[in-house]
């Protein structure tokens, strides 16, 4: 039967692709258990031993906490320079600001070398030292377009009222930004921060050029890499996968859940 | 708290357009006044003004004796209750209706049994932590004017807040809001281009056209004695039928019509009696046409055939055409008892106190406001 034949072909290309996508990601978990020396088949067995030796590495768990501390405070502060921006564009008349708006998006189409490159002369120029806050800074730089652009596209007309309103019983400005608009937009404003975590978890060039002593996560895994193969980058790199899926599932779980509902 | 407001002179463009157009009024503390017009006369504009969302071009606001033309909305003793009801979509009623109490600086527990008690004044002590998504229209509604009035303003302004709600809840939101109004005693300021509703509740009206106003009055008066040819249109239907005056005698006024002569008593004008010759019009509601020769003094306006009829319960709406004018058509209202067919002939006649004749050329025949 063509029909059944059909079916039996979607089911095919849909386990090619799905295979295609997830087996690396797969095979990285599976041999982060090997029971051997080598993560590569035939699987010796299972072990967490490998898992062990990632969590008693001081280095390594150092850079996963710098990791966690670069991702947190420079996504937080991408949130709040690209609210305070898309607040700005979207309720106040500002000269050229088509052009401005452009601007702070633009960014996004520049890559993360050229980026790099660009703040690691301005800070050897300025002589500051490479450090966490550098890589922060840059990836302030990489993800305020994305944070700027989320929140933008949901600030409308129809929350002009309610500021009004607030401003009516007797709100100041900073109260309407903190107390309602805030609030209102916190759906955005939550996916743009979970977004920009996951981006700056893994983001490697930056970290690597503007870092120098401490190092993220990232990096360190990059350090390990030159040295061999080994089943504890397996572990690690499943922590690493693991992480990135948590964020996913909050990002889903908080504001997808929250923004599906009416208002 | 109520205070009496005063507009002078207010002027707003925007650009080249004039929105509002000198405009003075004065409304005393605890009046319940409507401004009614069609979309784009200035009303909202007015009520903005009044707000602090605008400032006049010129012209002063003074609200309790103070000028406010340049005080800003959050430092006016007003609030505004908006049409889309602007509540706060992430705050719990009790938290919407405290918030003009929170940012006054009111202690929580205080804050929090005054806001019950506005919610109770509108019906919704049961639902305070609810969040607005959860309630309907109607309720939102009563959210909205519980938390405009929470701050105790000595003005409410409600701008078209009837607007969005089905006809059975708006008659029945009107009910409440002027009982709510007589309770609360502050001056409420509301817009609306609704005629019905605008009678319903206002103490006075303001009808407004083209960023002027047209007419002032109790809803009576408007509808009754119309001082413009726009606020007779606008307040319902009415026949405009153009006339010359011929001459005026012991209080009594002939003029000239289509439909033949006609004698008025002075008291229809609205204004002084123009000199012989001078053009008016005479607005006839079509509810004030009688049989002829009833008990009443009555002017007769010559026979008519009934071009066709609709039964509205309470009357029957006919168009009639006029013997003596057959290229013009008059709308009235007949008994619920007369049974009107199409081709009847009928005496027209219509009781003179309530013709209105005003001294201004009609723009068209028909002043319907739609």
């Amino acid at each position: 039967m063509p029909r059944q034949l059909q079916t039996a072909f979607a089911i095919l290309y849909a386990g090619v692709l799905y295979g295609f996508i997830f087996l690396p990601v797969v095979v990285l978990v599976l041999f982060s258990f090997q029971d051997g020396t080598l993560p590569v088949p035939p699987l010796h067995g299972l072990t967490l031993h490998w898992y062990g030796e990632i969590f008693a590495d001081r280095k390594l768990m150092a850079a996963l906490g710098n990791s966690l501390l670069v991702a947190v405070i420079s996504s937080a502060v991408a949130c709040l320079l690209g609210f305070l921006a898309a607040y700005a564009f979207a309720r106040y008349r500002l000269p050229a600001s088509n052009l401005q708006r452009a601007l702070i998006v633009a960014p996004m189409t520049v890559s993360t070398l050229i980026i790099a490159l660009g703040l690691l002369s301005v800070f050897s120029r300025l002589d500051i030292q490479l450090s966490l806050w550098t890589v922060g800074a840059g990836h302030v730089v990489i993800n305020l377009p994305l944070c700027f652009a989320i929140i933008y596209a949901s600030m409308g007309a129809h929350q002009i009222n309610i500021e009004r309103a607030a401003r009516d019983l007797g709100a100041r400005d900073w109260q309407v930004m903190l107390l309602v608009t805030a609030p209102m937009l916190m759906p955005s404003i939550l996916a743009a921060f979970f977004l920009s975590v996951t981006f700056s978890w893994d983001e490697f060039i930056i970290a690597f050029l503007l870092s120098r002593f401490d190092v993220t996560l990232p990096v360190e895994i990059w350090s390990m890499l030159r040295s061999g193969l080994d089943p504890k980058t397996n572990a690690i790199g499943s922590v690493v996968f693991l992480m990135s899926v948590v964020l996913l599932f909050m990002l889903e779980l908080i504001v997808l859940r929250k923004s599906g509902k009416p208002s | 708290m109520t205070a009496d407001v005063s507009i002078r002179n207010a002027t707003k463009d925007f650009g080249s357009f004039r929105a509002l157009n000198d405009v003075s009024l004065e409304i005393s503390a605890g009046e319940f006044i409507v401004l009614l017009g069609p979309s784009g006369c200035g009303k909202t504009t007015l009520l903005s003004i009044l707000g602090g969302f605008l400032e006049p071009t010129s012209g002063t606001v003074l609200i309790g004796g103070r000028d406010m033309t340049h005080v800003a909305a959050a430092r006016r003793p007003t609030t505004t209750m908006f049409q889309d009801y602007a509540l706060f979509p992430h705050m719990s009623l009790l938290d919407n209706v405290g918030f003009g109490l929170r940012m006054r600086g009111l202690a929580r527990s205080e804050r929090h049994r005054k806001a019950l008690a506005h919610l109770d004044l509108v019906g919704l002590r049961m639902s305070a932590s609810r969040k607005p998504h959860e309630l309907s229209g109607g309720q939102r509604q009563r959210v909205a004017l519980a938390r405009a009035l929470a701050v105790d303003p000595d003005v409410l302004l409600l701008d078209e807040p009837l607007g969005a709600l089905d006809l059975k809840l708006r008659r029945q939101m009107q009910d409440e809001l002027k009982a709510i109004q007589r309770r609360v005693g502050t001056t409420f300021v509301h817009v609306t281009h609704d005629q019905e509703e605008a009678m319903a509740i206002a103490d006075r009206i303001v009808v407004m056209n083209q960023g002027r106003i047209e007419d002032i009055g109790l809803p009576t008066d408007i509808y009754m004695r119309p001082r413009s040819l726009f606020s007779a249109g606008f307040m319902g239907e009415a026949n405009f039928l153009p006339a010359r005056i011929i001459g005026a005698a012991d209080g009594e006024v002939r003029v000239e019509t289509a439909l033949g002569e006609v004698l008025l008593p002075a008291a229809a004008f609205a204004a002084a009696v123009p000199p012989a010759g001078g053009r008016i019009t005479l607005c006839i509601r079509p509810e004030h046409f009688r049989p002829a020769g009833g008990a009443e003094a009555s002017v007769a306006l010559g026979r008519a055939s009934i071009i066709d009829s609709a039964f509205f319960g309470g009357h029957h709406r006919c168009h009639l055409r006029p013997e003596a004018a057959p290229d013009m058509i008059l709308t009235a209202h007949l008994p619920q008892t007369a049974q009107p067919r199409t081709g009847d002939l009928i005496d027209l006649a219509v009781a003179a106190a309530s013709v209105v004749a005003l001294a201004e050329a009609p723009a068209s025949t028909q002043g319907d406001p739609q």
